[in-house]
């Protein structure tokens, strides 16, 4: 007997459409290109959800209404965001965690280093790897059967209907089928055309950085776009962050961050500033300094701080290069010396350095030097010195299916009656552009679970008529 | 790095005053770095709270995370740079190879450590050398008669001649080693005193094998990545069935002593009572262990150290065994093999108790003690945007 539901991809959104649909009764096939090892695609780098909730709840505090969370929404995205879905996301991140609890995700109060997430974001007990565990475990025990190292690389599709899914020379059928295979942020190839050539000859995104899985190739998404789904999206938006230059080029995951950035300056490879270092809050600026620094020529930037901002940020994975002057500092990073120090000595002269406080939109600025760093701005004069080089790291790609509230595939703008899409290659819908913190697994949990069930009721309601 | 390049840099650093790592300290240091700049762990355990409160690790604060860790394999199942990533995480097995390696260093006295490089044949020989003294020593008495009891083949006194020093040598090598590893995490863990609240924390969390659960309740994991309370449960049943036969033996001593009432004691006594249940606790709990030592998780803590583990966990065994054999063999001619293997067991297990697996109780709760300590204290890291 074929199964019913086939579900393509093996992270969070694929788990819980995989889950769902074993719950409704249908019987689930779930084809992961990975090996076990390597299970779950950037699901396993996450941390936690966003979550709106009106009242504390177990480990958020106080309230995130979902006016407040759409407006936050609204601002990353820069309007670029489908409202019906963005806020039916919203909603679904506030009924959820029960049903993620009772499927083996644990939450905790958030890490030393994240309190200022505490009122947005649930965190998962162990990080994503530990979810992604939990729901492998509790598919097995619902009886979804899972392949490992099964990359699928086209479908068969009639008149906007699922038909059947091939793996190498293996043909699968099922009733119904969801996607849920990710983007393309691990296609160089793809990421280098999309990103073209910039005005100064270079290929930026050949400096990219892949900050998750190395098996999000978009295989199935460009097929999907060629079989002539309804595309969203732009190709060069993605969450994209400065991570340390010497990440490696796949699964750096969370530890590559630099977070010292609004503790003090960053320059290009031309030894000069080119934005406010302390525009707001680094949790909220931390995603806009992927395209800044991808902007800069050689796609490297270096955040140079001082002896006194140590401490005061989360530790870095690898050690920065150190100083006892500046100049000095430069000649190590291979900068101009000159240039670096009339950078520095002109941003030190425009410090007007007030009531130093990281935790406040302090009043430390500059005066007179462009651009300007709006607040913590201290003098950078205490050494030793330390300086890291960053480059744009792509968490995941925007470019993907359109939907809608049913989590359908939809040609020409007609719905797929038993294909349906969820996760990064839907995230564009929602998410235009920019990035806030745990959204994508809100998405991806909303839509995986609407994909699930969706998937469910079209191959149970084909199986009856 | 090349051997030579190492040993010149230790010279170096030995010379400078400086602590030259050991391969077991560095790979430690090494992936703590890690773990201290993603931090998805905290919740597990003590070691990744400890460790936000660190923005580098040196030696002392790495042999007494060490020794803070359970081995309850949570962080490497959900360790994103667990192997096969390049960045190779595995923090239960780091910290299990360093772990036995201070075992090894603070031993006392100091020479004595090298029993760790091989605990399983250290153990062995331990057995045997006990088997055959009581063999020995059996085999005079019984030329001299029929055995009665046990008192008759092995008298009173020549028991406490040969447990006695034995069981004091131990005590005293116990309390110098973890003297000396005390005085070392001291300054590391905020140098601060032991005040009740901490104390009484740290028997909570060592007498419930609190970091045995998880961090959420469900328990550590074992074979996969499944949670289990399994080895909670047999840890359990183990410590607190070596605690009750010890007491047993404690509570015949003064009744032979202050009540003058020797042994054999029947059921309902004290002793036996004790001793049965402890025996049976003992029993079943090392059998417990046993299992789940051979199915752990290949990459979930040193394989190097199964021997020393196993080894330990079948002495205790073998102790429960032939202590309730010893019992229900009374006035069987089987009785003088039971009491002989009984009587060399444990004297096995004391001869060696400060250079086996035993150390690992007492260093543990040194930690847990430095850690409900330390946490009191303010943290010295304070990240801007918490």
């Amino acid at each position: 007997m074929g199964t019913d539901v086939l579900v393509i991809g093996g992270g969070n959104a694929a788990l819980c459409a995989a889950l769902m649909a074993a719950e409704a009764g249908a019987s689930v096939l779930l084809l992961e290109a990975a090996p076990r090892e390597w299970r779950g695609g950037n699901s396993g780098h996450t941390r936690n959800l966003r979550c709106m909730h009106d009242a504390p709840q177990d480990v958020l505090v106080d309230a995130y209404p979902e006016e407040e969370f759409w407006q936050d929404l609204l601002k990353v995205t820069g309007g670029i965001t489908n409202e019906k879905l963005a806020r039916l996301t919203i909603r679904a991140s506030s009924t959820c965690r029960d049903w993620m609890r009772r499927h083996g995700v644990h939450f905790q109060p958030p890490l030393s280093g994240a309190l200022h997430v505490a009122r947005t974001n649930a965190f998962f007990m162990g990080g994503g790897k530990a979810l992604v565990n939990a729901y492998y475990r509790s598919a097995e025990k619902l009886g979804v059967q899972i392949r490992y190292e099964a990359p699928v690389e086209r479908l068969e599709i009639e008149n906007g209907r699922f038909v059947a899914a091939w793996v190498g020379d293996e043909r699968i059928t099922a009733k119904s089928c969801v996607l849920a295979a990710g983007g393309f942020e691990s296609n160089r190839e793809w990421l280098r055309e999309a990103w073209g050539q910039n005005e100064r000859g270079e290929w930026p995104a050949d400096n990219f950085l892949i900050r998750g899985t190395r098996f999000n190739q978009g295989v199935l998404l460009k097929h999907m776009l060629a079989q002539g789904a309804d595309p969203i999206g732009d190709a060069t938006q993605a969450h994209m962050v400065a991570i340390d230059a010497r990440a490696p080029l796949y699964d750096g995951g969370i530890c590559t961050r630099i977070d010292c950035v609004s503790l003090g300056v960053v320059v290009n490879t031309e030894a000069r500033r080119f934005y406010d270092e302390g525009e707001d809050f680094w949790p909220k600026r931390y995603a806009i300094w992927g395209r800044l620094v991808a902007q800069q020529p050689g796609q490297t930037a270096y955040s140079i701080i001082d002896s006194k901002a140590i401490g005061r940020f989360m530790p870095p994975v690898f050690n920065g290069v150190k100083a006892n002057t500046l100049p000095e500092l430069a000649q190590k990073i291979g900068l101009d010396v000159d240039t670096f120090m009339q950078t520095l000595n002109d941003y030190n002269a425009a410090c007007r350095v007030g009531t130093f406080d990281h935790t406040t939109l302090d009043d430390c600025h500059t005066v007179g030097v462009t651009p300007a760093k709006t607040h913590w701005a201290r003098t950078i004069d205490t050494g030793p010195f330390y300086a890291y080089a960053v480059r744009p790291g792509v968490t995941f790609t925007y470019l993907g299916l359109e939907t809608d509230d049913t989590a359908a595939v939809r040609f020409g703008g007609v719905p797929s009656d038993n294909l349906f899409v969820a996760g990064e290659m839907m995230a564009g819908n929602v998410l235009g552009k920019g990035y806030t913190a745990g959204v994508g697994m809100s998405i991806g949990t909303a839509f995986g679970r609407i994909a699930g069930t969706q998937a469910a009721q079209a191959a149970l309601a084909g199986a009856r008529e | 790095m090349s051997t030579l390049q190492q040993l010149t840099q230790e010279a170096k650093a030995l010379a400078n005053g400086q602590w030259a790592p050991t391969e077991a300290e560095s790979e430690a240091a090494r992936q703590l770095q890690i773990c201290n700049a993603c931090r998805y762990c905290e919740g597990f355990c003590a070691v990744f709270p400890a460790m936000t409160r660190r923005l580098s690790f040196a030696q002392a604060d790495l042999h007494f995370m060490a020794n803070l860790c359970h081995n309850c394999g949570a962080c490497l199942h959900a360790c994103q740079y667990a192997p096969p990533h390049d960045f190779g995480v595995n923090i239960p097995q780091a910290m299990a190879k360093l772990r036995v390696q201070t075992y090894a260093d603070y031993a006392w006295p100091a020479p004595l450590g090298q029993l760790y490089k091989r605990n399983g044949l250290t153990l062995s020989l331990a057995l045997a050398a006990g088997l055959a003294l009581f063999l020995w020593l059996a085999q005079q008495s019984i030329a001299s008669g029929p055995a009665e009891n046990f008192y008759s083949i092995f008298p009173h006194n020549l028991l406490v001649s040969l447990f006695a020093p034995i069981f004091l040598w131990a005590v005293l090598a116990l309390a110098m080693g973890v003297r000396r590893f005390w005085r070392e995490i001291t300054p590391a863990t905020s140098g601060a005193a032991v005040t009740a609240p901490a104390a009484a924390e740290a028997a909570h969390d060592a007498l419930r094998l609190k970091y045995l659960d998880g961090g959420h309740g469900e328990g550590c994991n074992n074979a996969d990545d499944e949670f289990t309370l399994s080895r909670r449960r047999a840890h359990h049943l183990t410590f607190y069935g070596f605690m009750l036969c010890f007491a047993a033996t404690s509570v015949a001593t003064l009744y032979h002593y202050v009540l003058n009432l020797p042994a054999p004691y029947d059921l309902p006594s004290l002793p036996k009572v004790l001793g049965v249940i402890g025996g049976v606790s003992l029993l079943v709990g090392t059998a417990g262990l046993f299992k789940l030592n051979l199915q752990r998780h290949a990459l979930q803590g040193d394989a190097a150290q199964k021997p020393m583990d196993l080894g330990f966990i079948a002495l205790l065994f073998v102790i429960s065994l032939s202590g309730l054999g010893l019992w229900l063999a009374r006035g069987h001619s089987s009785m003088p093999t039971w009491l002989v293997v009984h009587l060399g067991a444990v004297m096995a297990l004391f001869a060696t108790l400060p250079y086996n697996k035993f150390a690992h109780g007492i260093f543990r709760t040194a930690s847990l003690i430095r850690h409900a300590v330390e946490k009191r204290q303010p943290n010295p890291i304070g990240l801007g945007n918490d």
